[in-house]
């Protein structure tokens, strides 16, 4: 659908909020955590903050959970039953404040689960998942959306974008159907679109280099030492996974007490030592420094080459968060200039 | 929409388990809901997620042929007793359910083998993913010309499926090299010693109008492939199957790929010639 642009007034914003909460859907919505800031469940708008560049997590989490149970099993003398997964558990949420960069990144996440075979756990939760973007005011200097397709206005991956203007009040465009679902919640909020420029309104990030430019030279440089001293400072943590809004490697795992159980999913990392180790304790990607570069050329390489999509949306989380600070945009830097 | 859960595995009941060499055992299964059964099928090459419910799964391939499948619904896999899952599955009896999920991966392009001589290089526990295109290739005998065996393990007592390497010998329709590492022979052993680089040599097998298939551990690949070279065996002609570490088997949990490719999906079966173009991650 084409793009519907309204005007909303700051004072509606609760009212909206309120009437989605008044449909059952649940709200998740960026809140103040002594020093952070991060999506969780909520009420109303007051217990909500929009005083942040991005969260620290992404908000990946409601439609890729950090653990998530694939399937439940009983034992019992004659065998094993198990049960399945009950997708009418899945609730209808509606992700708050999801900066342009992290609705970017469900794209990628949807590629990786569904390219090939249907992953119905994931598709389900993404398609009971309705996402509304706040474009961004401000920015950081690990901020580098401009620099991999996105930008601070952008609409790409939102279903109903708000971007805040001079006054207080809200642009409001209406992108997907489940935008629309939205507005039709209380549509006497939503009015003629306002006259001022949304651009006026956005942060402004320096674009620094291209994806295709990091594709080709990664390619050229796959065996170059840079990885290597560029992995130097990794310690393994695998923090840039979990903070990223598009890492989606996983572990399947079984945990139970006694006769019952389940069968899990759970985040997992490309940076981790034991992530690529066989049985025979051989390992394919045996030095931090192979590990990092499978990070950078899964995201730049392999997943534009397979599904068609980049990998890495430019919020900057994983150099925020890296306790070895490590900054992916440097790097990134650096290998554009091999 | 598809709406099956693609992690859910099948149920299988553990119908014989034959006890192949210390600590090596091989499970036929049978599935417990026979509509699943009349349901599934798969090809020479593939392979599957067996899991112990409560412990977790392992991969390995489906050790026997779609050929013996078609004719008694039943599959075999081939594991040594390592980690969690299959120290779980060891204990298992007959009678015992497991889960399986499969068919994942490529396949021996056998169709395109016809008429070919064809060379099989084992080594160790990599016996089991070659004996599912073994028996394939058995099975349909007349589709295919010369059919040379090179079986290797570290010692007599290591090597798998003794009952059939009796039975290929005896085939007059079959070539069957065995050997063991130098210390590992037995006093009665009447099969080769030494490395199987050095006996492919002395067998010298010839290239002409054949196909290799390789499959061992990697020292034993890296000294397998200049003979091979040296024979005459361009890349093309020599296939192997890789088994790095997976999880899903469809693509999805990102650590089985080199490179691009995903063992999972593009593989598990990889001739030489492609596996030239790929990073050295496997």
């Amino acid at each position: 659908m084409t793009i519907e642009k309204y005007l909303v007034k700051k004072a509606s914003l609760s009212t909206l909020f309120d009437k989605i909460k008044a449909s059952g859907k649940t709200i998740k919505a960026p809140v103040k955590k002594r020093h952070t800031t991060d999506f969780a469940a909520v009420g109303s708008l007051d217990e909500t903050t929009d005083d942040y560049i991005t969260t620290a997590q992404s908000a990946k989490s409601a439609v890729f959970p950090r653990v998530e149970k694939l399937f439940g099993y009983v034992k019992s003398k004659n065998g094993v039953e198990l049960v399945d997964y009950d997708l009418s558990t899945i609730p209808e949420t509606v992700l708050w404040g999801v900066r342009p960069c992290d609705a970017a990144g469900f794209d990628p996440l949807n590629a990786i689960f569904n390219w090939d075979i249907n992953d119905v756990i994931f598709s389900t939760r993404l398609a009971r998942t309705t996402i509304v973007g706040f474009a961004c005011a401000k920015a950081d200097s690990s901020c580098f959306c401009t620099s991999v397709g996105g930008n601070p206005g952008s609409t790409a991956g939102s279903d109903l974008l708000f971007t805040k203007l001079s006054n207080g009040d809200y642009l409001a465009e209406i992108i997907t159907e489940k935008g629309k679902a939205i507005q039709a919640l209380a549509p006497e909020l939503f009015e003629a679109a306002p006259s001022e420029e949304k651009e006026q309104n956005l942060a402004t990030v320096e674009q620094k280099f291209t994806r295709e430019e990091i594709k080709a030279k990664a390619e050229q440089y796959f065996e170059s030492d840079v990885w290597k001293e560029q992995a130097q400072r990794c310690i393994s943590c695998g923090t840039c996974a979990f903070v990223c809004p598009t890492c989606a490697c996983f572990d399947i795992q079984d945990e139970g007490h006694g006769k019952h159980g389940q069968r899990i999913r759970i985040w997992d990392s490309c940076g981790f030592s034991l992530f690529t180790q066989h049985t025979s304790g051989h390992n394919p990607r045996e030095t931090q420094g192979r590990r990092w570069r499978q990070r950078v050329m899964h995201k730049f390489s392999y997943m534009p080459d397979r599904q068609s999509v980049y990998g890495c949306v430019g919020c900057g989380r994983c150099s925020r968060a890296c306790p070895a600070d490590m900054n992916l945009l440097e790097h990134l830097q650096q290998i554009v200039k091999l | 929409m598809e709406e099956k859960n693609i992690y859910k595995p099948y149920l299988m009941r553990i119908e014989k388990i034959t006890q192949e060499a210390p600590g090596v055992k091989t499970f036929r299964l049978k599935f417990d809901d026979d509509e699943e059964g009349k349901n599934f099928s798969f090809r020479a090459g593939q392979f599957a997620e067996y899991s112990v419910i409560g412990e977790g799964e392992s991969t390995f391939c489906i050790a026997s042929s779609p050929t013996r499948f078609e004719k008694e619904q039943y599959v075999e896999c081939t594991f040594r007793e390592v980690g969690r899952v299959t120290s779980a599955l060891a204990q298992c009896e007959e009678g015992d359910v497991i889960g399986f999920r499969a068919p994942y991966g490529n396949t021996f392009p056998l169709e395109a083998w016809k008429g070919k001589n064809i060379l099989f290089i084992a080594g160790g526990i990599a016996l089991p993913p070659m004996r599912c295109v073994i028996w394939n290739v058995l099975d349909k005998r007349d589709d295919f010309k010369d059919v040379n065996i090179l079986y290797g393990a570290k010692s007599v007592a290591d090597l798998v499926y003794k009952h059939e390497l009796a039975e290929w010998d005896e085939r007059p329709d079959v070539k069957l090299v065995t050997t063991v590492d130098p210390g590992g022979q037995t006093p009665d052993w009447k099969g080769e010693v030494g490395f199987v680089p050095a006996v492919l040599e002395k067998m010298a097998p010839s290239s002409e109008n054949a196909v290799a298939v390789v499959c061992g551990p990697p020292v034993m690949i890296k000294f397998t492939l200049p003979v091979l070279e040296k024979l005459g065996f361009t890349p093309e002609n020599i296939y192997t199957t890789l088994e790095n570490r997976m999880k899903c088997g469809f693509g999805k949990c990102g650590r089985c790929n080199c490179g691009k490719m995903f063992v999972c999906k593009d593989g598990p079966v990889f001739s030489f010639s492609q596996l030239k173009d790929l990073p050295d991650e496997y």
